[in-house]
């Protein structure tokens, strides 16, 4: 028998969507391995939230009630302390933010070989994870040995466990030291600003491709020329060139417009996250094999600094 | 206050490529320095410059080819670099999060420094895991995707933001010893200036074998094998405009008439 023991995640008071994805997750392998599915929630309003984490597949509910807000420490502790008491051959995590704060201690602390951001998982003789390398080019299989191993599955790759389970919910009791040496004070919204990109309707965004800050204007005149508004991929907001609450994607904002216009954004999963909401995509690059172009409606495999001036004067 | 920055020289692989058994071909590679450290050499570099760090070590796992990247840290402003590689590491294909750990640690411990600065993650493997696990292992706190670092060395606390999804930042204190994994955007990395570039000749990069951080081969065993790798197919169903810049230009417009967007 193989059981896994699942991490789900929350903030702010409420469960986020990978808590439902580590069901799936988590629920796939222990049928391909004949174990139980544990799910673990920690911190916070955990007894709370166990009624909504008892969804279809899951086995066992363990609570562990110590801590507000999320704390690497805390987690760390409290997954050690179910892992020396269930003993599940796989731990499933998220690969988010907080994911990556945790997950590699665990891994390290109780000695398990450690596979993050999988795309894919497959319980047979052994373990195997799918992973992405080189941003994205390309995918690869990875055999993961030992008796147990810790694994990190990215956001929005499996669907969200739904109806409504019979597990068994029980508060675990955990020795846990909270006097840690981090210590959360707060939380920040980021942007603010004038513009409120979540709102607009047709969205012109640009990605590392406009390749210099002095190439912004061309793209503001067709931003004007067509009355859309202006946002951007990652590099623009890191690189200074727009403020941050112009950014989309996983760190900035989920917009979900009538017409999203990717130029010169070649489609990273992180960005994707943040418009595949998009009524219309339609895309501008010069590689055919951009991960933009899968989730495009329409596209142009070309040079930007070619298209785009032409684009302009077709609606001056 | 010493600071030391793990530096990675990372693959990237160009748009048209082939795949050789569990590899992109050589040809198809070029080198340079990950772009997450070089936002963790900048920020090293910053604290020296303002005052709480006396100096800044670099350290890297890589062949000798690595040199060149490390050099690129040292003209940033990096005083000098640790190089580990050996025989043993040759021939493993996926270097994993525990093996990475065991060497970084070991030089940790050589070097003790009171702050570790790595970047999130490195472009070619992506596996964002071995600044927290090196935490955990040297005994030292940590925070992971950090994009603000405000550090009091009187309190020896370092108030960092860190970068969650959705536009929300964890406004979180640390104490030292610490690592801090850091995020693009929490500054602008500068340019090597030619003077740099001219001083990086002379710092010294000590390379180092397993032997030499008191490792033996059981340190870069890996339980992560890959065993395949391949091209992901393609999903798209994208209509693709034909024709040069003005046509290609025309019929976009057309749709974005159709759409009621823009007129």
């Amino acid at each position: 028998m193989t059981d896994v023991l699942a991490i789900t995640e929350h903030r702010r008071g409420d469960l986020r969507d990978v808590s439902y994805e580590v069901i799936t997750a988590g629920r796939q392998l222990a049928d391909e391995s004949g174990g139980d599915l544990h799910l673990a929630v920690i911190s916070g309003n955990a007894t709370g939230f166990a009624d909504d984490l008892n969804r279809e597949g899951v086995d066992y509910v363990h609570t562990v009630s110590e801590g507000e807000e999320f704390n690497h420490d805390v987690y760390t502790q409290a997954i050690e302390a179910l892992h020396a008491e269930l003993d599940p051959e796989v731990v499933l995590m998220p690969n988010s933010v907080n994911g990556l704060d945790y997950a590699p201690a665990v891994a390290n602390r109780l000695d398990l070989p450690l596979a993050t951001d999988a795309v894919g998982i497959e319980y047979g003789d052994s373990l195997t994870v799918t992973r992405e390398m080189y941003g994205s080019k390309v995918e690869t299989t990875v055999e993961v040995g030992g008796d147990q191993q810790a694994v990190t599955i990215r956001g929005a790759e499996w669907s969200a466990a739904e109806g409504v389970g019979d597990a068994e919910i029980s508060e675990f009791e955990a020795d846990i030291d909270t006097d840690t040496g981090s210590r959360v004070t707060g939380f920040e919204e980021v942007g603010g600003g004038d513009v409120d990109i979540s709102d607009a309707e047709f969205l012109i965004s640009i990605g590392r491709g406009i390749e210099e800050e002095e190439n912004l204007p061309l793209i503001e005149d067709l931003v004007e020329a067509t009355d859309a508004t202006l946002s951007s991929s990652r590099p623009i907001v890191d690189n200074g060139w727009l403020p941050k609450n112009r950014q989309v994607g996983q760190s900035g904002k989920v917009v979900t417009p009538d017409v999203y216009l990717a130029i010169g954004i070649s489609g990273a999963v992180q960005h994707v996250a943040g418009m595949k909401g998009s009524d219309t995509i339609i895309a501008i690059n010069t590689d055919p094999n951009a991960p933009i172009f899968d989730i495009a409606d329409y596209g142009i495999v070309g040079d930007l600094f070619e298209v785009v001036p032409e684009l302009i004067e077709q609606f001056e | 206050m010493k600071v030391l920055v793990t530096v990675k020289e990372v693959a990237e692989v160009a748009d048209d490529f082939e795949i050789e058994g569990t590899e992109v071909g050589e040809r198809y590679l070029e080198y340079d320095l990950n772009e997450w450290d070089d936002y963790a050499v900048e920020e090293a570099v910053q604290l020296k410059e303002d005052g709480p760090a006396d100096e800044v070590v670099s350290v890297t796992i890589g062949p000798e080819r690595a040199d060149e990247t490390i050099r690129m840290a040292l003209a940033k402003g990096a005083d000098r670099a640790v190089r580990v590689w050996d025989d043993a590491l040759e021939g493993v294909d996926l270097l994993d999060v525990e093996t990475k750990t065991n060497l970084l640690a070991a030089v940790v411990e050589e070097e003790e420094p009171d702050l570790v600065l790595t970047g999130v993650q490195a472009g070619d493997d992506a596996f964002g895991a071995t600044g927290v696990s090196l935490a955990d292992e040297i005994g030292f706190q940590w925070g992971a995707v950090v994009n603000a670092l405000d550090f009091d060395a009187d309190e020896g606390v370092a108030s960092v933001h860190r970068e969650l999804e959705g536009g929300v930042e964890e406004l979180t204190d640390i104490d030292v010893p610490a690592v801090l994994t850091i995020q693009t955007g929490i500054n602008e990395p500068r340019y090597a200036s030619l003077r740099g570039i001219r001083q990086a000749q002379s710092k010294e990069i000590a390379p180092k074998t397993l032997a030499d951080i008191g490792l033996d081969a059981d340190a870069v065993e890996s339980d992560l094998t890959m065993t395949s790798m391949y091209e992901p197919e393609s999903e798209s169903d994208a209509e693709i405009f034909e024709g040069d810049a003005s046509e290609t230009a025309g019929k976009l417009a057309e749709v974005l008439r159709e759409k009621g967007v823009a007129q």
